[in-house]
């Protein structure tokens, strides 16, 4: 039967501090439930679920892997290959249905109890699943292209702009100084077709004026 | 029902097919009775897709499980608001909703639009009645919503779960209107350039639809954000994901077209890059939901991939190389009319503007398609993820954030050194002030360091506006300030409802730029048993899980797991996270079982809870644990923006004198006999 543990809590209750004996990277992970379990109930007086089967794919204990943030941080730059375009990180935190992320962390941990680096790491899942596995590009060859376009374009456009706007605004200096008119263009050419009312009373207007 | 939406759709083929024609025809020949024919296909249309709209939902509120798509996307015991939204949640039936919604706008469109553009309109039919032809080829041909199975089903399969959400019914419908109403202006545009109305007119008849555009778009990309957030569970609100970026591609496009009207407005200026914005505008959005439907770039948001992909990539195809010739042979008649004057002036600060709104639609492109370039060019996938469009646009982001404080500011034509200091002496104080103290209490990233500084340099240069506006109506007027303020906003509406949408940006990107101090863990707890977590805003929670209930609700199974909620040892309350495993009338599993979080918001963080699944089948819970910094203001950015919207967009704020003196006939004459704009 359904064991609801509302109401008043058990006499026990061990409250988990966080202790990190691992600087992380991001210091998004500074947070970790402590390995020290401190009188945590017993099993036998763990209920069980009415309907297991109706709660979702079924899960074993949090290990200090789950939150350790070399494992993390490698999880974060593999993206999961069951099509959900989600790191693995994100995908087994998430999507509680997808059996390859929690199947690549395992991996992950296999590799870091191998005392591998966390690159070491990365070049593994790279060599087993190909460059696409990694969640950005590596930082060579046409892949800098990728980087690097944006930047470039933005950079020489900018440049060429600055350049035309410095170019016009000395040409208006030059005609201010010697005293020509600012005058801007007419917002459309005299047209050759004047197939309006209006257009035609511009031409007509333009020529008595010279133009 | 359904055999007259049918027949709906075919005849909106054929009318569709004439409006287009005669639009252009009468338009060129000057035929009236060819031009009322144009008109009145367009209102014909939409009464063609009323009716087709209306046989699909009714299709859908009756049940009727012998259409594929009723089938496809509810059942029997489906919340009836989301068999409602089921209209537009699978790909035949957004095409319709996209058809109907265009017709809609279209018809508003000739209805509206005063009569002195009548000269455009013939053209913007056309370009309407064209446009919406393709909507509904492509499900004539290839996507028909009023297919019929060969049997009858006893019950559908339902709507995914992810989509029972109330943000599933609005998100989808803003986004679309924000996409459907690029088309208007785009027509707009289009008929300036086949008659070579080239003047400034065409602007002012799109002003307003513009806006609704933009500010659709807007609600959408925010809704969308919301909707991620609370639905999918991951606890954040972007993902870089190809359909997300490409509803960011037009938003970028149409903001650069919302400033650069205004030079053209005032100053005769950037023509060329206008018309082009538009156009890409338009391009962009017909790209957007090409990415969503054509399963070319795989996105947890894209439907499944059909054929109909092949019509988008045509229709692409053909409309950009007409577009581009049309462009290239009108070049000469966009000429700008003025001269930029000096480097430090606000049409030069508008130039960059556009450069970098562009420039980012063009990284996020870039970052989009590269997977795709790269398999064409090396045979090799790769991912672009998160990490790479972070750091491409995080800068550009926040050189814009800069230029948002200082393109108000800047004088038109030139500023002076004295201009400068005036305007800008409090705000860059304020700035260095903010980054001086986010230095000495150890702010530590530098990207969302700059974010604060900037961004409070930004809301230095508003509040110095809205002041100095509101001080100079009390001392003229002698009004107390409250009603010099509500006096000085409701007369100059464009002005001070463009500064409160630039509030809204700020605060938009201080608060992303919160996530920069995300904090996570995963917990498994027995009942009674707590874990810890510290908030980078140096508070502590402790969430003592409580138990696991399970019952029945609605159309699902719940699985709910509660924890207990203290905040450095003050009792919060309690937070329910759930497993929902959906079900059919016939209470049989339908989808895997979604999670939906529990989520604790207040003005500096969230507290993000999300039941990750029982220990083997017990009471023990695995749960991820998340400290979301700042999202609240995410959301307020939105209100912010969308408010400044709708203030701009408020009735009575006309063009410009000068910008309706240069759409005048004559104005050429008058600036040939030297007399300068104002």
């Amino acid at each position: 039967m359904v064991l609801l543990g509302g109401g008043a809590l058990p006499a026990v209750s061990a409250v988990r501090r966080f202790g990190s004996s691992v600087v992380p990277p991001s210091g998004r992970h500074q947070n970790q439930p402590s390995s020290q379990r401190a009188a945590e109930p017993q099993d036998s007086l763990v209920g069980e679920l009415m309907d297991p089967t109706r709660a979702g794919k079924l899960r074993g204990r949090v290990t200090e892997y789950e939150n350790h943030p070399v494992v993390v941080g490698v999880e974060e730059k593999i993206r999961c290959t069951c099509g959900c375009n989600l790191s693995v990180y994100t995908c087994r935190t998430t999507d509680f249905t997808c059996e390859t992320s929690p199947a690549m962390h395992q991996r992950v941990v296999e590799l870091m109890e191998q005392q591998q680096s966390a690159q070491q790491i990365l070049d593994a899942f790279v060599a087993q699943y190909g460059e696409s596995v990694l969640m950005a590009p590596p930082r060579r060859g046409f892949n800098l292209a990728g980087y690097l376009v944006p930047g470039i374009l933005i950079t020489l456009v900018g440049g060429a702009l600055a350049v035309m706007i410095v170019r016009q605004t000395r040409v208006q200096a030059v005609r201010r100084s010697s005293g020509q008119v600012d005058a801007g263009r007419p917002t459309a050419r005299a047209s050759d077709r004047p197939d309006t009312d209006e257009q035609a009373r511009i031409k007509a207007e333009l020529e008595k004026l010279g133009m | 029902m359904t055999i007259l939406g049918q027949i709906s759709l075919w005849l909106a083929l054929l009318v569709a097919g004439w409006g287009s024609v005669t639009g252009v025809l009468g338009g060129r020949r000057r035929r009236p009775e060819l031009i009322q024919s144009a008109r009145r296909t367009t209102y014909a249309l939409l009464g063609l897709l009323t009716v087709a709209s209306a046989s699909l939902l009714t299709a859908l509120l009756r049940h009727d499980f012998n259409v594929a798509y009723v089938a496809s996307y509810t059942s029997r015991n489906l919340p009836v608001v989301y068999t409602i939204a089921a209209f537009y949640g699978g790909q035949s039936g957004s095409l319709l909703f996209w058809a109907f919604v265009l017709s809609l706008f279209a018809a508003a469109a000739q209805w509206l639009t005063p009569r002195r553009y009548d000269g455009l309109m013939p053209y913007v039919s056309a370009v309407t009645s064209f446009v919406t032809l393709f909507f509904v080829a492509v499900m004539v041909f290839a996507s028909n919503p009023f297919e019929r199975l060969p049997f009858t089903p006893p019950d559908g399969s339902g709507l995914n779960p992810q989509l029972q959400n109330p943000g599933m019914v609005v998100h989808p419908p803003m986004l679309y209107l924000g996409y459907i109403s690029i088309t208007i202006p785009f027509a707009f545009a289009m008929a300036a350039m086949i008659s070579r109305r080239l003047d400034t007119g065409w602007l002012h008849a799109i002003r307003r639809w513009t806006l609704l555009s933009w500010t659709f778009l807007s609600i959408g990309i925010t809704l969308g954000m919301w909707w991620a957030y609370v639905e999918l569970g991951w606890g954040g609100y972007w993902a870089w994901d190809p359909v997300e970026n490409a509803s960011f591609l037009p938003w970028l496009t149409m903001t650069a077209f919302l400033h650069s009207v205004m030079i053209q407005e005032k100053r005769g200026m950037l023509k060329k890059w206008n018309m082009s914005l538009i156009t890409l505008s338009f391009m962009l959005s017909i790209f957007g939901t090409f990415i969503t439907r054509s399963g070319i770039i795989s996105s947890v948001h894209s439907f499944t991939q059909s054929n109909v992909g092949y019509f988008f990539l045509g229709f692409l195809v053909l409309t950009g190389l007409a577009l581009a010739w049309l462009l290239w042979t009108r070049m000469p008649e966009l000429e700008t009319e003025a001269q930029l004057e000096s480097a430090l002036s606000r049409e030069a600060s508008f130039y960059f503007n556009n450069l970098l709104f562009v420039g980012m639609a063009f990284s996020v492109f870039w970052g989009t398609i590269f997977p795709i370039l790269s398999e064409w060019i090396r045979g090799t996938k790769v991912t672009v993820g998160p990490p790479f469009f972070n750091q491409v646009n995080i800068p550009i982001a926040l050189a814009l954030l800069a230029l948002t404080g200082i393109g108000p500011l800047i004088a038109w034509r030139k500023a002076s050194p004295q201009n400068l200091k005036r305007q800008f002496a409090v705000p860059v104080a304020v700035g260095l002030v903010t980054a001086a103290v986010l230095a000495v209490i150890g702010y530590s990233d530098f990207y969302a360091g700059m974010a604060a500084s900037l961004g409070a340099f930004t809301v230095a240069t508003i509040a110095q506006e809205f002041w100095r506006g509101t001080t100079a109506r009390h001392r003229l007027h002698d009004e107390n300030y409250a009603l010099a303020f509500a006096r000085l906003v409701g007369r100059n509406r464009r002005r001070y409802g463009g500064y409160i949408v630039h509030l809204g940006i700020v605060t938009y990107l201080v608060a992303f730029s919160g996530m920069a101090f995300k904090q996570e863990m995963e917990a498994s707890l027995k009942p009674g048993q707590s874990t810890a977590m510290r908030s980078p805003f140096g508070h502590t929670y402790t969430l003592t899980h409580v138990g696991i209930s399970q019952y029945e609700r609605l159309n699902r199974f719940v699985t709910a797991a509660t924890v207990e909620v203290s905040r450095d040892g003050e009792r919060l309350g309690v937070m329910t996270s759930e497993k929902r495993q959906h079900v059919d009338s016939f209470n049989r599993p339908q989808f895997n079982p979604s999670t939906e979080a529990a989520i604790r918001s207040d003005l500096r963080e969230d507290l993000y809870i999300v039941f990750a699944g029982s220990v083997a089948g017990t009471e023990e819970a695995v749960y991820r644990f998340t400290i979301n910094p700042l999202v609240w203001w995410v959301w307020f950015g939105g209100v912010i923006l969308v408010f400044g919207g709708v203030v701009v967009m408020w009735p009575g704020a006309g063009p410009t004198r000068a910008s309706l003196r240069r759409a005048l006939p004559g104005y050429a004459v008058t600036l040939a006999a030297g007399d300068r704009d104002a």
